[in-house]
């Protein structure tokens, strides 16, 4: 069957792996995002490694208004359409103490930007009778920490979204994948310290294809920070809040 | 932009760097940290010396910069950003019946490192060198954009190719791909007895790709032994590879001692039938044979090792058949070793290729070994030949303008574009490049 995604906060590396992947599958893409001209290229890109279509559109999560013309131009493409949600955004903690203000934006651009854009959606993709909603989440999500607590508290209410989202799609034939990912070799992580077991984009990317095509509902990826973040969940609070990691 | 301190290695792990890195993964990302200046730019880190590696100062990490931007089906030319890996490329095109024109050994090399090392492959006899095929190229000098082609920019061109980065950061280019018939290679691999042979068979070859592996270590009357691959692309159908093999650690030393050498090289000269074999195999196991080991580098253990290539002219075979005696008879060398004609294709003032004979053999770092290595050099110098900066790691300064008679075009167009020698790097350092006379 035609297969058409929607790929929004295309610009970022795991979601150009992904789109690369499916792209070379044959697949549709639409990379919607803010730099217009590296999705551009990024679309040229896809075109040469076997895309049926590619384009480039303009989205901003924090720019509602423009969802619906986004949402008409999927529904123009015949078959099984698709969504892949890579946005968000992680000030600095720091940042965020000194100006409380950033956190709307943070909660925008991870949890309700791309929630809003996604119930538009869900009509559609239940009309259709078929179709994958990829969310990315975080591990960050998994447990507010000190570090960046305003950014896992927006993740872990996008993941409770996607849950539900997931709840009400399967019923009509769709499906959700809630990914997790790890340390990931981007440019959000280039040259911060403490960072260890990076991943490489392109593993990311085919972990989640791996799920979407065994309908998986939630993963770590790599799989392994399913353990580590088992063991995290199941620190007790007492101790936990005295913890820095 | 951030930039991350790190430690970084040439692809034989002897030379070594300490810097901040940067990786743009937007166009954007890279013109902002351009505005401060020009940095050496450098990609897969697959120059197996100090070519990519600025000890002490800043590098571009371009790999993330790799998207192919547009195909002319009716011309051949690709427009791709300089980060790609041609292996990317091949594996996109290959069964659309198209591949790069030129392929080094390796499908991890970027299209700005081949570019940079105007790099020949396996049909460099009937090809040329990577830039002979380079329509254009985007480069970033320090008077801003500008775009470098044979005819428009005939001096920056030249010095561009094979030009080690000196004269701006790459930043895509317009390759014109060759017409292939499509995804398999048809290869004929047979058994030559001698070095003799060796030669007689590879000026006789007429096949599109030649290759040959040389048993190093053989002496005497098989001194030059090894097996000769001749392939032609074709259509058909072969298993795609399914995974990948890492080296997982260092290998200890006694791994490629003598004695193991000699085994491997037996059996590996044996694996080919006395009568020959035509086989069919993926592209990229012709093209790119070591690259089903991630990080094979790693097989020479944590000391790293050397690659020594030179080439010299047809006429000087017989010195070259003198350094490979002297090669065999040190029991230094390790199983990866190939010879191959070359032909008169070069496209820069400073390209490696020239029409004759080259030879490339790996060996541990040992002090031995760097001892033979620097004898070699002076040998292949004195033959008329030349060293390969993508390879070398232990030349000195002296002898350069020999080997590269056009040394001073190509520094009066690097001074031009790089007047403040932002661009140098530790190989231009190390031999004095941008200034020696």
């Amino acid at each position: 069957m035609t297969s058409t995604w929607i790929i929004l906060g295309a610009t970022s590396a795991m979601a150009r792996a992904f789109a690369r992947a499916v792209s070379a599958e044959g697949a549709g893409v639409l990379l919607a995002g803010r730099d217009m001209e590296d999705l551009a290229a990024q679309a040229a890109d896809c075109r040469l490694r076997g895309a049926r279509l590619a384009e480039a559109h303009a989205f901003d999560a924090r720019k509602p208004e423009g969802f619906a013309a986004l949402i008409e131009r999927m529904e123009q493409e015949e078959g099984e359409l698709n969504a892949a949600v890579f946005v968000g955004s992680m000030p600095e903690q720091a940042a965020i103490d000194a100006d409380p203000s950033l956190i709307d934006g943070v909660v925008t651009d991870s949890h309700t930007g791309p929630a809003r854009f996604l119930q538009m959606l869900a009509s559609v993709l239940e009309a259709r009778g078929s179709g994958t909603v990829v969310g990315v989440g975080s591990v960050a999500g998994d447990r507010g920490r000190i570090g960046n607590y305003v950014y896992g508290s927006a993740k872990a209410g996008f993941a409770t979204y996607l849950s539900g989202l997931r709840n009400r799609l399967t019923r009509a034939g769709g499906h959700v994948v809630t990914v997790k990912p790890g340390f990931v070799d981007t440019a959000m992580t280039w040259g911060l310290p403490g960072m260890f077991l990076v991943a490489a984009p392109e593993a990311v990317a085919a972990d989640i294809l791996k799920a979407v095509r065994k309908r998986r509902d939630t993963i770590y990826t790599p799989f392994f920070w399913r353990y580590i973040m088992l063991i995290i969940r199941h620190i007790p609070e007492p101790i936990f809040k005295k913890m820095k990691i | 932009m951030r930039w991350k301190t790190a430690d970084y290695a040439g692809w034989g792990r002897v030379l070594t760097a300490r810097g901040e890195i940067a990786r743009p993964e937007r166009r954007r990302a890279l013109d902002d940290i351009l505005e401060d200046g020009l940095v050496p730019a450098i990609g897969m880190r697959r120059s197996y010396g100090d070519a990519a590696l600025n000890d002490g100062g800043r590098v571009i990490e371009m790999t993330r910069l790799d998207r192919m931007l547009g195909f002319d089906a009716a011309t051949g030319v690709l427009d791709v950003e300089a980060g790609a890996r041609i292996g990317e490329i091949a594996a996109a095109f290959a069964p659309k019946g198209w591949l790069p024109a030129v392929m080094p050994g390796t499908g991890f090399a970027t299209v700005g490192g081949c570019i940079a090392q105007d790099v020949h492959g396996k049909n460099h006899h009937h090809a040329g060198s990577f830039c002979e095929h380079v329509v254009s190229l985007t480069l970033r000098t320090a008077e801003g954009t500008v775009e470098v082609s044979p005819e428009k920019t005939p001096e920056l061109f030249r010095a561009s190719a094979g030009g080690l980065g000196q004269t701006g950061v790459i930043v895509s280019a317009r390759l014109k791909l060759l017409a292939a018939k499509g995804d398999v290679m048809v290869v004929t691999e047979r058994r030559i007895a001698d070095w003799d042979e060796f030669l007689a068979r590879l000026d006789a070859s007429e096949a599109t790709y030649t290759v040959g592996w040389i048993d190093a270590t053989a002496t005497g009357t098989a001194l030059g032994r090894g097996v000769l691959e001749e392939g032609e692309t074709g259509s058909g159908l072969v298993p795609k590879r399914v995974k990948f093999r890492k080296v997982p650690f260092d290998a200890p030393a006694f791994a490629l001692a003598a004695p193991v050498v000699r085994l491997f090289n037996n059996a590996y000269y044996r694996r080919v039938p006395e009568t020959g074999r035509t086989v069919v195999k993926p592209i990229s196991d012709f093209f790119f044979p070591l690259d089903k080991i991630h990080d094979w580098n790693r097989l020479y253990g944590k000391r790293g090792f050397h690659q020594f290539q030179c080439v010299v002219p047809l006429g000087s075979a017989p010195a070259l058949r003198d350094m490979l005696e002297e090669i065999a008879g040190s029991g230094l060398a390790s199983p990866l070793a190939v010879l191959k004609r070359m032909g008169p294709g070069r496209a820069g003032y400073m390209s490696f290729p020239m029409e004759g004979y080259t030879l490339a053999v790996d060996f541990p770092n040992r002090a031995a070994a760097r001892d033979l290595i620097q004898r070699l050099e002076e040998r292949a110098v004195a033959a008329g030949g030349r060293l390969y900066f993508a390879k070398d790691s232990l030349a000195r300064s002296a002898g350069i303008g020999a080997m590269y008679p056009e040394l001073a075009d190509w520094q009066e167009a690097v001074a031009k574009a790089d007047p403040e020698g932002r661009l140098a790097t530790d190989l231009t350092r190390r031999l004095n490049l941008r200034s020696a006379p």
